[in-house]
């Protein structure tokens, strides 16, 4: 197997790669960072601890990490990917064994360093393995029943393992990110006509079996999905929650109550208010007009990594750079409807902005892979 | 595996074409985040902060300090003292056992009240919150609490405001008493204010402080705070001051209710003194009394049974809520019904043998063998009861009853007293009503000598007294001002009777004190100026005359003696009634008298006021009085400290 498809020798060399980086992402991403900083420090009550100062170290940390797999050539990470995703399902395989309970799931594989969230890693690794999978694969073969099959399953181990833990919003993103990358792949659109037809069917007829005879799942099932679907009908619980950060968003109006402001993140109202509704309260301090500003950060982000994968001829490269800036865009859209109340409540965290150690590096060796990609691209 | 370009290129435009695709749809869903970002921003920005405001502000209420109540000369009545609780804060206390175990080993808590409390603090989920774990503790156990504080962290003595009568018993009728307000309180309200739900908050529950409870309790400040969503104060917003209650001065004399309520100990008694010239009553007391201290933080069972099973009822007022047939002090009023109408006058006479006989029945007279030729003034001062039959006969009830009204009788007065009772005057409309039954004339004729359906309280009969004795409209009152402003005198209007028949039947009232041959010549005034003029009377428990001696205490007569004084220019009015007591003349007259003295002299009265015969009788009795009352020996003026 060669590593080599097309002519490198325009590849920059040493450390004439750095002037190569995808530089106004590099930018981008630390400005999104930087309003993470500015919101944990409010949100502390103006404080650097406990959250801005940790969330700061670890940026740098990440950003570090992020150049330095930049520099490493495409080719090696092509060839680590199986590597790599059988390494993040052990890990999870791990979590279910050896795992830390923490906030009512099994989530964390304390590797004594640093505590670890394999369903994090596994985000990345999937699209790798998606990625070399479609690289490797002849073009003929893509919709071949049998070479769909396999990535199928690929996507399902991971997914379904992280179901038990059980966190069924990576869950979602983890689906979402394999059938996406499989679709940009070229898969043929009737595999997803099929897929999402035969969904909706099944989830329709469990929702026509409620209440008669051969009702397929319990009530409390039925419930569960019902406080799913709509918050509103469980005020107390997830529906506190939404209320509460719609309050927020809404009081903060065209420029917000100005930073530090705040007066619902500041007051307990809002839970979780560092961590998956962090935007609320960046909604609350800067308005419309922060939010709209982030919204516009995140939008130029994935611009960039589309543009970067569309620029790029290596197929592995485009299919990597093209999952992860998906996986970014699940992430914060699926963060920003349920805090807007659009989505169910899941645990998603609003990417390099909410607090959190795992989140954050992952992101960022994914954005290094990204950088790799565009360094090393054919020229 | 080396592909061809052409194959790369190709892949290459596909994987283009739908990232460019995926891309629009993530374009999509941004664009839908931006929109939905802008309605809940912009468009229903108002509303949203609205709810945050909500969402942050508590509103707290700051306790207004309860008016004060004070007599006629500024002596205090009701007043406000600092009650000292202890309160813990568990986050604050760290091992709260512990220290609860420590406070309570230093301020001598009682094993259950430390039970009581430790539970408390465990079952609070609020942690920041305070729990009180000691209440109405002494000024010494808040000094060690104080001194200890290093050795007791979460600990702290919190001061509130709790009411204390210091005149005691006394004004139990009067001024009444404050309590916990309790559900039933909160369920008579059409809108309960909200400082009542206050936890401790004290409301009057009966008389004064009851009835004047607006004016008394003030209105609450408010305080509002921000608090975070487990309802943690984090600090003030803005503070409203309330406004305190208005101090309350009454119409009675402190040292003449004192004195008056010595003089009732040991009788199932009631003595209302009126002063005439604006109706203002100057004493209001009613026997046996009680603590109303016992009640304020809850009375307990020990306390409050032999109350409740006295069979002299000492709970109730007997003044305004005990009503009692009159007896002859009611004759006053079928004499003027009947001298008014011009049936008859004032001269005229009428022969008694002892009885009169209305169809086939006898009605007798007290006295047996009859009183002979009586007019007016002998019937009243020898108490002849056929003289009032037949007047009651030719008048007739419905302007007996008319004219009792007038003076006062039957009437219900808007006293601020709890339970004031109407009394009754009976018409013959009434009793087809009440009873179902026509009148008959026997009905009339006892009710001329106020016994039969005839009831009237001891205030009614002090009212009716001053109103002969003045021939104006006397009406009680109770609050002399509010926040130092009087109310204006209500009533107080002439009667319009004619002048001369009201002197003589004052001059008839004054013969039967100062006649020799009057019911109570033994209780009259010997001192210039300061003569006495009254009526007796003797209503009749059951209908039967038996020696009084002879029955239990619950079937004696009840004794009843009405009076005003100076005669020539009258001052004050009082009404006697001493429950089961026998004969007026014996057991109710010379209590007036006492009192009238008393009142009359704004103090102790020189021994000369008395007739020589009772000097000795009486200065025993004062010497044992001022043992009871300590006050009455300090001159007057010197007590409004």
């Amino acid at each position: 197997m060669s590593y080599l498809e097309y002519t490198v020798k325009s590849v920059p060399t040493g450390l004439r790669k750095v002037l190569y980086l995808n530089w106004p992402l590099v930018v981008l991403l630390t400005a999104v960072a930087g309003v993470g900083f500015l919101i944990l420090y409010s949100v502390a009550g103006g404080s650097y601890t406990p959250w801005a100062a940790p969330q700061m170290k670890r940026f740098a940390v990440g950003l570090c990490l992020m150049l330095a797999i930049g520099l490493v050539p495409i080719w090696l990470w092509r060839n680590l990917a199986g590597v790599a995703y059988g390494l993040s399902v052990i890990l999870l395989i791990g979590v279910e064994l050896f795992g830390e309970v923490g906030m009512g799931a099994q989530r964390w594989l304390d590797l004594g360093v640093f505590r670890l969230q394999p369903s994090e890693l596994t985000k990345i690794t999937l699209v790798m393995v998606l990625a070399a999978y479609y690289d490797w694969l002849p073009a003929k073969k893509i919709s071949h029943p049998l070479w769909v099959l396999l990535p199928i399953l690929i996507v399902l181990l991971p997914t379904l393992l992280v179901i038990k833990q059980p966190d069924l919003g990576t869950a979602i993103l983890l689906l979402a990110a394999g059938g996406g990358l499989m679709f940009l792949a070229g898969v043929h659109w009737a595999y997803f006509a099929t897929v999402i037809a035969a969904g909706v069917a099944l989830l329709a007829t469990v929702f026509q079996s409620r209440g008669t005879s051969w009702q397929m799942i319990a009530d409390y099932q039925f419930r569960r999905i019902d406080t799913f679907l709509d918050p509103g009908s469980d005020p107390l619980n997830t529906g506190y929650h939404i209320a509460q950060s719609k309050i927020a968003l809404g009081s903060g109006g065209w420029t917000g109550r100005g930073f530090m402001q705040g007066t619902q993140s500041r007051l307990n109202f809002l839970p979780e208010k560092h961590t998956d509704f962090v935007f609320t309260t960046l909604a609350e301090e800067f308005g419309f007009i922060g939010g709209i500003f982030l919204l516009v950060l995140y939008t130029l982000i994935i611009v960039f990594c589309v543009a970067s994968a569309i620029m790029n001829k290596d197929r592995f490269a485009s299919l990597l750079t093209l999952g992860i800036a998906l996986n970014f865009f699940l992430f914060f859209a699926v963060n920003m409807s349920m805090v807007m109340g659009m989505a169910p409540v899941v645990g998603v965290p609003l990417p390099l902005v909410s607090y959190g150690g795992s989140a954050m590096l992952v992101l960022m060796l994914a954005f290094g892979l990204v950088q790799s990609a565009h360094v090393h691209r054919p020229r | 595996m080396r592909r061809s370009r052409a194959e790369t290129d190709s892949n290459h435009t596909k994987l283009s074409r739908r990232a460019a695709l995926l891309g629009g749809v993530q374009l999509l869903v941004m664009g839908a985040l931006a929109v939905r970002m802008r309605h809940l921003q912009v468009d229903q920005a108002d509303q949203f902060r609205m709810l945050a405001e909500e969402n942050r502000i508590n509103i707290r209420l700051i306790p207004p300090v309860r008016g004060e109540i004070f007599d006629r000369n500024g002596m205090q009545l009701a007043k406000n003292v600092p009650s000292y609780r202890i309160v813990m804060v568990r986050e604050d206390a760290g091992d709260f056992r512990t220290v609860m175990l420590r406070v309570a080993d230093l301020i001598k808590l009682t094993p259950e009240k430390t039970e009581r409390a430790l539970q408390e603090l465990s079952e609070n989920s609020a942690h920041f919150l305070p729990v009180t774990i000691a209440e109405d503790v002494s000024w010494d156990a808040v000094s060690a609490i104080s001194v200890n504080a290093p050795a007791l962290p979460g600990v702290s003595p919190e001061v509130g405001s709790t009411r204390v009568y210091p005149r005691g018993s006394d004004f139990a009728h009067v001024v009444g008493r404050v309590g916990r307000v309790s559900t039933k309180d909160l369920e008579a309200l059409e809108s309960p204010d909200a400082v009542l739900r206050i936890p401790r908050f004290q409301i009057g529950k009966i008389n004064v402080e009851a009835r004047e409870e607006t004016i008394l309790r003030g209105v609450a400040g408010t305080r509002q705070v921000e608090v975070n969503a487990t309802g943690r104060v984090m600090r003030e917003l803005e503070r409203r001051e309330g406004q305190s209650g208005a101090d309350v001065q009454l119409t009675i004399d402190a040292r003449l209710q004192n004195y008056v309520q010595a003089r009732l100990s040991g009788e199932s008694a009631a003595v209302v003194i009126l002063d005439c010239e604006k109706g203002d009553i100057i004493a209001n007391c009613s026997a046996p009394s009680y603590d109303p201290n016992l009640f304020i933080g809850g009375i307990r069972s020990k306390d409050y049974d032999p109350l409740l099973n006295n069979k002299y009822r000492p709970l109730v007022n007997k003044t305004v809520q005990g009503a009692y047939p009159p007896g002859s002090t009611f004759k006053m009023m079928t004499a003027m019904a009947a001298i008014e109408a011009g049936i008859i006058g004032p001269d005229d006479t009428v022969y008694c043998p002892g009885y009169l006989e209305i169809g086939g029945r006898r009605f007798h007279c007290w006295k047996r063998g009859g009183h002979g030729r009586v007019d007016l003034e002998t019937s009243l001062k020898s108490s002849c009861d056929v003289y009032y039959y037949d007047l009651a006969l030719k008048v007739g009830i419905e302007k007996i009853s008319a004219m009792a009204n007038r003076f006062g009788l039957g009437i219900k007065y808007d006293l601020a007293l709890s339970s004031v009772n109407s009394g009754l005057t009976p018409t013959k409309e009434w009793k087809l009503r009440q009873r179902g039954e026509s009148w008959v004339i026997g009905d009339t004729v006892n009710a001329a000598i106020g016994q039969g359906f005839m009831l009237a309280t001891p205030m009614q009969l002090a009212v009716m007294t001053a109103r002969i004795a003045t021939g104006r409209e006397v009406t009680p009152r109770l609050i002399k001002s509010v926040n130092g402003i009087e109310p204006p005198v209500k009533g107080n209007e002439p009667l319009d009777m004619r002048e001369s028949n009201l002197g003589r039947m004052r001059k008839s009232m004054h013969a039967v004190v100062n006649d020799r041959r009057g019911t109570a010549y033994r209780s009259r005034i010997i001192a210039e100026g300061m003569r006495m003029a009254g009526k007796t009377g003797t209503s009749q428990v059951r209908s039967v005359v038996v020696d009084n001696n002879e029955v239990p205490w619950e079937q004696r007569d009840h004794a009843l003696f009405v009076c005003f004084a100076p005669y020539e220019a009258p001052k004050y009015a009082c009404a006697v009634l001493v429950e089961h007591g026998g004969g007026g003349s014996v057991a109710a007259a010379p209590i007036a008298r006492d009192v009238m003295l008393q009142a009359l002299y704004e103090g102790e009265p020189p021994l000369e006021a008395y007739p020589a015969g009772d000097r000795p009788r009486i200065e025993a009795l004062q010497r044992t009085l001022r043992d009871v009352r300590p006050e009455a020996r300090i001159k007057k003026g010197n007590d409004q400290a």
